[in-house]
C-alpha cells in the first residue's frame, strides 16, 4: 500500500481476512465450550460460528454506519462504544436464532430457568467480542502506522536529495571539469590550482557538520572557492570582491550561510546577463549586529527566475531561525544605486568575544 | 570550397577548447567566427553563412535553441541552412529531446572520441547535402518537435491572464485580455494591440506566453502571438512564410516557418 491515508480503506480482502480470523477464534470457543458442558462438538460449533460470525458482521460492516478515524478505520469514543455493544447484541440475538432453527430447541427457555448460565453466557461473548474487535482495532492502527513510516522515510529521503541537488548543480560541476578537462592540456599549475578550489568546494558542500559554527573568514575561504571557478569559467564577465574586516574575520558564522546567497548572484543575476557584472561580498558591523551583503550588478530581481532563488534562500532563512530564532535576519531586495542588481542582507547577532 | 563552421559559447576557455579541438579532428573546417552569446550567434550566422552551427544551450539572454530558432525563422531561401550542434555541460531532459529527434549534439566535457564521431558524421551529412540538396525545412519540424517538448520551453504553466495591466504614465490601463487582438515582442517589452490602441507592457514575450490560454492564444513567430479568432485569413508564399489578415486591424502579420504549419485547410 502507496499511502498511509488509505490503508485502512474498506476492501474485499481486509474483510475476508477478518472473517477468517473470527472463524478460527469461534472454532476455538466451540471447543473449549463443548469439553466443559459436554455438550455435542457440532452443536456448540453452530452456536459459537453463527453467534460469532453475526456479532462480527454486524461490527465490521456496521463501522461504515459512523465516521471514521483513518488512522484505525474505527469510529471513536461513543460511536465505537455503540458499535461494539449494539453488534454484540444483534449478533448474539440472530446468531442464536440460527443455532436455535439448528437444533430444534430455544436458548430464552433454557435461560429462564437457569438466569446465572444466560449471565454467565452474555458476559463470555461480550468479552470475547470486545476482545476481538480490540485487536482488529490494534492491528488497523499498526498498518496505519507502518505505512506512515515508510511513507515519512521517503519524504525524508527526497528532501535530503533535492538539497544535495541544490547544493551541487551538475550543470555548474560538469561545466568546471569541462573547464578543468581543457586547463590540464593548455596550463597544467592553473588547472592544479582550480582543482584544489574544486575539492574545496565539494568538500564544504557535502560536508554534514551544518549545526556547528565556523569563523567568518572560513566562510569568506568557501565563498572565495566559489567564486574563484566561476572566474574562470566566466573569465572577464565576473569581477568579484570580497571585502572582510580584519577585525571580524573571527566571528562565529554558520556554515554555508553566504555561499547560497552567491550562488545566487552568480547564477540569477550575473550569468544570464550578457555583459556580466561586479560581485562584492562584504561584511560589516552594525552596533551588536554582524551584516553580511551579498551585492550583484546583474539583471535585477525583475527578470530572474523564481524557483532556484527560493529554494536556496528558504534554506538560509531556516538554517538562521534554528540557530537565532527571531534576533537574525535574511533580506533580499534590488540594489538602490546607478549600478542596478541585487542585493541579499544577512544580519546576525555579533559575538563579543568570538 | 570547405566547410565553415560557427561557434557560439559563453565559456571563453571552452569556445577556445572546441576551436583546439575542431582543428584537430577536422582540419578542413574553417571555424569562421566564435561568439558568446545567443544574440551574436544569430547576427554573425546571418552574416556569414556558415555550414556548421555549434550552439552552447545555456547562454546569457538568448539561450542556444532560442538562437537555432530565430535562425530558422529568418534564414534566407538561397542558402542551405546549416547543420546544427547543441552543446551542452548537464541538461538529461534536453539530451533526451535531442535523441528523440536525432539532433547533434555534444556533453561537455567532450571527450575527443565523441568529438571524432561527431565531425564524422558532420561531414557525411554535408556530402548528402551536396547530392541532394534539401530545404530548410526537415530543420524546420525538428526545432518545432524540440521547441515543444516542455523540458526545454522554459518556465512552468503559470496562472491565466485575464486582465493586461498596462501602466501609462501614473494610470493603468486594465486591458482585458479578450480584447487582445496579438501580442508583439519588443526587446524586454511587449506590445498589446487592440483593435482601436496599442499599450506597451514592462516583461518579455517569453514570461507572458505561459500565462495565456494555448487554445486560444497562438504563437506565430518568435516574437508575435496573436489570438485565433482575430485571424481573418492566412496566406502563404514561396518562402514557406504565412501571411495573417486580422479582423479588426489592417496591417499584416506573418507566421514563421515554425509556425506555418498551424494554418493548413480543414
Amino acid at each position: 500500500v502507496s499511502n498511509a491515508a488509505d490503508i485502512n480503506r474498506p476492501n474485499v480482502a481486509s474483510f475476508a481476512r477478518h472473517g477468517a480470523l473470527v472463524a478460527v477464534f469461534n472454532q476455538l470457543i466451540a471447543l473449549a465450550l463443548s469439553y466443559i458442558t459436554d455438550r455435542p462438538l457440532l452443536t456448540t460449533m453452530v452456536y459459537s460460528q453463527s453467534i460469532g460470525l453475526s456479532i462480527w458482521a454486524f461490527t465490521d460492516f456496521g463501522r461504515f454506519a459512523f465516521p471514521r478515524d483513518p488512522r484505525t478505520g474505527w469510529p471513536r469514543g461513543w460511536h465505537a462504544l455503540a458499535l461494539t455493544v449494539g453488534g454484540t447484541v444483534f449478533g448474539y440475538v440472530l446468531g442464536t436464532f440460527i443455532g436455535d432453527a439448528y437444533c430444534q430447541c430455544s436458548t430464552w427457555e433454557a435461560w429462564s430457568s437457569a438466569p446465572r448460565r444466560a449471565v454467565a453466557y452474555i458476559v463470555l461473548t461480550l468479552a470475547a467480542s470486545t476482545l476481538v474487535s480490540l485487536f482488529f482495532y490494534n492491528r488497523g492502527r499498526e498498518e496505519f502506522h507502518r505505512a506512515r513510516l515508510a511513507e515519512a522515510e521517503g519524504e525524508v529521503s527526497l528532501s535530503k536529495l533535492t538539497l544535495l541537488q541544490s547544493q551541487l548543480e551538475p550543470h555548474m560541476l560538469f561545466n568546471t571539469l569541462a573547464n578543468l578537462r581543457v586547463l590540464i592540456g593548455v596550463d597544467p599549475p592553473r588547472a592544479q590550482l582550480m582543482l584544489d578550489r574544486l575539492i574545496a568546494y565539494l568538500r564544504a558542500t557535502l560536508s554534514a557538520s551544518r549545526a556547528t559554527l565556523h569563523p567568518l573568514s572560513e566562510e569568506f575561504a568557501r565563498v572565495d572557492d566559489y567564486v574563484q571557478l566561476m572566474k574562470v569559467r566566466m573569465g572577464e564577465r565576473l569581477l568579484p570582491r570580497l571585502e572582510l574586516p580584519e577585525e571580524l574575520a573571527a566571528q562565529p558564522v554558520p556554515p554555508l550561510v553566504l555561499q547560497p546567497l552567491v550562488e545566487n548572484a552568480i547564477k540569477h543575476g550575473l550569468e544570464p546577463n550578457v555583459s556580466g557584472g561586479k560581485l562584492i561580498v562584504s561584511a560589516a558591523r552594525d552596533r551588536d549586529q554582524l551584516v553580511l551583503r551579498v551585492r550583484d550588478t546583474g539583471v535585477g530581481l525583475d527578470t530572474a527566475s523564481g524557483d532556484g532563488t527560493r529554494f536556496g534562500m528558504q534554506q538560509v532563512r531556516e538554517r538562521l531561525a534554528t540557530l537565532y530564532g527571531d534576533k537574525a535576519t535574511l533580506e533580499l531586495g534590488s540594489a538602490d544605486d546607478a549600478e542596478g542588481g541585487t542585493m541579499a542582507t544577512v544580519r546576525v547577532p555579533l559575538c563579543a568575544t568570538p | 570550397m570547405n566547410a565553415s563552421g560557427l561557434i557560439a559559447e559563453d565559456e571563453p576557455l571552452l569556445a577556445e577548447s572546441l576551436r583546439a579541438e575542431l582543428a584537430e579532428q577536422w582540419p578542413a573546417l574553417r571555424v569562421v567566427a566564435s561568439v558568446a552569446n545567443g544574440e551574436a550567434a544569430v547576427e554573425r550566422a546571418l552574416a556569414l553563412r556558415p555550414d556548421v552551427l555549434f550552439l552552447d544551450i545555456r547562454m546569457p539572454g538568448m539561450t542556444g535553441l532560442e538562437a537555432a530558432q530565430a535562425l530558422a525563422e529568418d534564414w534566407p531561401d538561397d542558402t542551405p541552412f546549416p547543420l546544427l550542434v547543441f552543446v551542452t555541460a548537464y541538461d538529461q531532459y534536453a539530451v533526451q529531446a535531442f535523441e528523440r529527434q536525432a539532433v547533434d549534439y555534444l556533453l561537455k566535457p567532450v571527450t575527443s572520441d565523441r568529438m571524432a564521431q561527431c565531425c564524422e558524421r558532420l561531414i557525411r551529412r554535408l556530402g548528402e547535402r551536396k547530392s541532394a540538396p534539401q530545404a530548410v525545412q526537415q530543420t524546420v519540424d525538428q526545432l518545432r518537435a524540440l521547441l515543444g517538448s516542455p523540458s526545454l520551453s522554459a518556465p512552468a504553466p503559470a496562472a491565466r491572464l485575464d486582465v493586461i495591466q498596462a501602466g501609462v504614465g501614473d494610470t493603468v490601463q486594465m486591458v482585458p485580455v479578450d480584447e487582445v487582438i496579438y501580442f508583439e515582442a519588443a526587446d524586454k517589452y511587449v506590445r498589446v494591440i487592440t483593435a482601436s490602441k496599442e499599450h506597451l507592457i514592462r516583461m518579455s514575450l517569453r514570461e507572458l506566453l505561459p500565462q495565456l490560454d494555448a487554445q486560444r492564444f497562438w504563437q506565430v513567430h518568435r516574437g508575435t502571438v496573436v489570438q485565433a479568432r482575430c485571424v481573418q485569413s492566412a496566406r502563404r508564399e514561396d518562402t514557406g512564410k504565412v501571411f495573417l489578415t486580422l479582423r479588426g486591424r489592417s496591417e499584416k502579420v506573418v507566421a514563421s516557418r515554425l509556425y506555418a504549419h498551424l494554418f493548413k485547410g480543414m
